[in-house]
């Protein structure tokens, strides 16, 4: 509302009233303002996979004692009750390796959206910030990174260093960086024009410094924003490399090879091999958007009142 | 007679205006400065005056070396400040700072107050920790804040009292120069006249110039030991401020105040003696730029420009009709 | 002659946090303004001015509502009027200009059309008709070789004119009431000396009545008739310019007044200590009173009342009261914002 202009907006609107009343009030808006669908979708799943070991009730590369091949789930006829989700066709617990996968998923996830956004961040801060020669040379490497399929170039680079996690991390980080550039260098570009970083540079600081102190912690609150939202992607994306072959070498599970493993046995009718690593899939990465969209609006202070 | 603390001679700033699409060649200059020439005092304050195009913000950008002057020099305690470079540079960073117009960006989100105003001191001085909040206690106290303001993020401050940190901060390295460009445009009236009061009152304390760029004649003039009149990027009249005040000779120093708003309705208003609006500066008009708007152009204002000299002691002139 | 505009006891609250702030932005506000006339609303920011004119136009922003008071113009009390109603009433019979012209204009339509559009809709002008009156009107707000004009777009044109072609779009429909929100605050000081020069021409050739709302007195000392001053939502004097500006009664109204500086004084300027008030948490008495030079005990316990001065000049303050009078300090800002 340009017609409110911003210091009434600050007085008016304002901050939310100091003392008990106040207290009151943040309680309230705290507790409603939190995302609980989303988090009630990944606080579990985080837990299983830091607590595989515990709650898994299998060792999930071997099969279970006592259960045959394709085991149905335990609502539908033939069922075994060792294992409730049923089992491979080598015989191994579903719901054990769905666990364990969660693991992979979710740490591949993270950590490969923190080495992309470390990259994309700094590049793009540098980029935006020094300008001239330096932001073209980056921003013409962004382009022909853009150009390139990203899986089809994580596949690639996947095949030649040889699968295990920490290769896929890395190489995820590698392809998913471009967005953080482009986007953090669009922000700097409009903060290097603010006064406080000209006040800055006019009493003499450093470029360093001016990036460190005034430049870096105002585009945090984007770079969060867009890590939750790349997170999804990234599960996604090591899922597809997974399903591919190429992605967490087996016997370790992870719900992409999972996918793929199970594809082949739809003809037999075990669909449910293929359909809970499916749902693990869609739920995490639906919490991780939501979560995403929810921090991009608290974090926006123009929103976040009204 | 000391030497001036601040001198500008035939300073000039041209732009250059190329097309857009490649090849790139060029099609103009915007003459944003032509050729200006003044000096500060220690512990007076100069004022500028003119509207927009006058080129008062790339003179400021100039003296704050955020732009390299095409032509002309500054000189800084009579060295010139394009030399400058390590030590000296931060010497001039040290003792020339500015405060900006407006309070809502000036101040770093995401940085304390104590913070922002320290920066200065960890950029140019080995200040320990304890000593640098102790100077930033000593500034906050002279600009009228308490100590404990420190702590506080810039949001939880109005407009005014962001414009005192602002000051704070200008001062914590025992500044000699600060430029003031429209520093009280953006404040509520009735903030106005305290950050004024505090400017001034610093002035006698500390001993500190100030250039304050400003848009109202009233408020300039009222804060001023002298006043340059710009237009069109030439100063095109100088003059102590009540001098000025009550014998403007330029005509567009004249048409500026009959423009200026009465202080009671009963107050006698001469008729506009102005028209038309400020030519661009990339093809400002031939002669005396303001002579197409002159309502006491003669033949010779449209082919020769004039030369400023001294009307009287202190007041010098760029006219024709001088 | 019945009044054009007639406000009585606005009140329009601004509600956020859900609920557990409440902020009377504008607060048992009344106030006429007759035909023709020039009446100026003054204050600083957050004091409810421009909340008082988006009451009167119903385009107040999504969090905030009228929530008692009449507002009667044309024998219809704009209140209760439907969004539908109003949009009959805005821009044919009360127009507004806003600060910026360059929000105000759209950029990608012609001026022409800009101009044209009041005119299209509220009094079904159509080709000819509406060429003439777009030129008409471009000529009233002096805008030189209008044919050639109206086919350009707003970036072409600086700020001044720009602010002209906003004029040209008020004044379209025919309205009887213009609300004029800080005009000319982006405008340089020659420019706006035109600005003002053209819309005192404009009131006298058409007879528009005009609300001028603005922090600066010195547009008021030159535009307006009367005057009303604001502070936290709530109006503390009113009456005749001529009035306030010789002999204000309220302390902020004389503070104000004090801390203009003067061409060619140098003496020191009034200031008023403190900041402007925060809505949600005013003070219990008279919301000016932390920052008042005049404040009596009575003042941080009682709402003071509106006080009949004479004619239709009201202060609110219990100095304006004949028991309390003026205070010695009174005095002394009284020698100082004469001098």
């Amino acid at each position: 509302m340009a017609v409110v202009d911003e210091q009434t907006r600050a007085i008016v609107i304002g901050a939310p009233p100091p003392g008990a009343a106040g207290a009151r009030h943040r309680r309230v808006h705290f507790t409603r303002d939190l995302p609980l669908l989303p988090l009630a979708i990944l606080v579990p799943f985080v837990l299983l996979a830091v607590f595989a070991g515990a709650i898994a009730p299998y060792d999930p590369t071997e099969p279970i004692p006592g259960a045959k091949i394709f085991e149905p789930p335990f609502w539908m006829q033939n069922a075994n009750s060792l294992a409730p989700l049923g089992t491979d066709f080598q015989g191994r617990d579903v719901l054990s390796r769905l666990i364990f996968g969660a693991r992979v998923s979710l740490i591949v996830g993270v950590m490969g959206t923190i080495v992309a956004g470390s990259i994309g961040t700094i590049l793009g801060i540098v980029s935006g910030y020094l300008g001239g020669w330096v932001d073209q040379a980056i921003m013409r490497v962004t382009d022909a990174w853009l150009a390139l399929p990203a899986l089809v170039f994580a596949i690639f680079l996947a095949t030649m260093v040889g699968p295990s996690m920490w290769n896929i991390i890395i190489i995820l980080g590698l392809v998913y960086w471009t967005r953080y550039a482009r986007v953090i260098r669009g922000e700097v570009l409009s903060l290097r024009e603010r006064e406080f970083v000209k006040l800055a540079e006019i009493a003499g600081a450093s470029s360093t410094r001016v990036i460190l102190r005034h430049i870096l912690p105002n585009v945090l609150n984007s770079a969060m924003v867009l890590a939750s939202l790349t997170i999804g992607v990234v599960i996604i994306a090591e899922a597809s490399l997974s399903f591919l072959g190429v992605g967490v070498p087996a016997p370790e599970p992870a719900w992409g090879s999972m996918l793929a493993d199970g594809r082949s046995m739809l003809m037999v009718g075990a669909w449910w091999l293929t359909v809970f690593p499916g749902l693990c899939i869609m739920m995490v990465v639906l919490a991780t958007q939501l979560i995403g969209d929810w921090l991009r609006i608290r974090l926006d202070p123009q929103l976040r009142n009204l | 007679m000391s030497p001036p603390l601040l001198q500008v001679e035939g300073l000039t700033k041209h732009f250059p205006v190329t097309t857009a699409v490649f090849p790139r060649r060029q099609i103009g200059w915007v003459k944003a400065v032509d050729g200006i020439d003044f000096a500060v005092d220690p512990g007076e304050t100069l004022g500028v005056i003119g509207e927009s195009g006058c080129g008062k913000t790339t003179t400021s950008k100039l003296i704050l070396l955020q732009e390299v002057p095409t032509a002309g020099a500054i000189r800084f305690d009579g060295e010139d400040i394009s030399n400058l470079a390590g030590p000296g540079l931060m010497r001039y960073r040290r003792e020339v700072q500015v405060v900006f117009q407006d309070p809502y960006s000036s101040l770093s989100p995401r940085m304390r107050v104590g913070e922002i105003i320290a920066e200065p001191l960890q950029i140019h001085t080995d200040l320990s920790r304890a000593e640098q909040q102790e100077r930033v206690a000593e500034v906050l106290d002279l600009v009228g804040l308490r100590p404990e303001v420190a702590a506080l993020f810039p949001h939880e401050f109005s407009g005014g009292q962001r414009q005192r940190i602002a000051i704070a901060r200008a001062l914590v390295t025992n500044t000699r120069l600060i430029i003031l460009d429209e520093p009280v445009s953006a404040l509520d009236v009735s903030i106005r006249a305290q950050i004024m009061n505090q400017l001034e009152e610093l002035q006698a304390r500390l001993g500190v110039s100030y250039i304050f760029i400003g848009h109202d004649l009233a408020t300039v003039a009222h804060i001023s030991h002298r006043i340059a009149v710009m237009y069109l990027g030439e100063i095109v009249e100088m003059a102590e401020a009540l001098e000025l005040c009550d014998s403007p000779l330029h005509p567009y120093t004249q048409a500026l105040f009959t423009a200026a708003l009465p202080a009671h309705p009963d107050d006698k208003r001469e008729k506009l003696t102005i028209s038309g609006e400020v030519p661009s500066a990339l093809s400002p008009p031939s002669g005396c730029r303001f002579h197409p708007r002159c309502p006491k152009a003669m033949a010779r204002c449209a082919t020769e420009a004039p030369e400023r000299k001294a009307v009287a002691p202190g007041h010098s002139v760029a006219c024709h009709l001088y | 002659m019945p009044p054009l505009l007639q406000v009585t006891n606005l009140e329009t609250h601004y509600v956020s946090f859900g609920g557990a702030r409440v902020v009377k932005a504008v607060d048992d506000v009344s106030f006429t303004v007759n035909e023709g006339e020039t009446l100026g609303i003054v204050g600083e920011s957050g004091c409810g001015k421009t909340t008082t004119c988006l009451s009167i136009v119903g385009l107040l922003p999504p969090a905030s509502r009228i929530v008692g008071g009449h507002i009667e113009f044309g024998g219809k009390d704009l209140v209760h009027l439907s969004q539908g109603e109003m949009r009959h009433i805005r821009g044919a019979q009360i127009a507004m200009i806003l600060q910026d012209p360059m929000a105000s204009l759209n950029p990608l339509f012609s001026i022409y059309w800009q101009v044209a559009e009041p005119a299209y809709y509220h009094r079904a002008l159509r080709g000819r008709s509406l060429r003439e009156r777009v030129r008409e009107l471009l000529n009233a707000v002096r805008i030189p070789s209008p044919a050639m004009r109206m086919r350009e777009y707003p970036h072409q044109m600086s700020g001044g004119m720009r602010q002209r072609i906003v004029g040209a779009i008020a004044l379209a429909g025919g309205p009887r009431l213009i609300i004029a929100d800080e005009p000319t605050t982006n405008l340089d000081v020659t420019i706006q000396a035109q600005y003002l020069d053209l819309l005192k021409e404009l009131q006298h050739e058409t007879g528009v009545a005009v609300i001028f709302v603005t922090h600066n007195l010195g547009i008021v000392a030159r535009m307006c008739d009367k005057l009303a001053v604001m502070y936290a939502g709530k109006i503390v004097e009113s009456g005749s310019v001529r009035e306030l500006f010789d002999s204000a009664q309220h302390p902020y109204t004389k503070a104000l007044l004090g801390s203009m500086p003067k061409l060619g004084s140098k003496q020191k300027l009034l200031a008023i200590p403190g900041q402007p008030p925060d809505l949600a948490t005013l003070p219990p008495g008279c919301a000016f009173h932390p920052r008042c030079s005049e404040a009596m005990p009575r003042c941080s316990l009682e709402e003071p009342g509106e006080v009949r001065i004479g004619g239709e000049w009201r202060a609110r303050c219990w100095r304006a009261e004949p028991q309390y009078g003026q205070s010695a300090k009174a005095i002394d800002v009284a020698a100082a914002v004469a001098s």
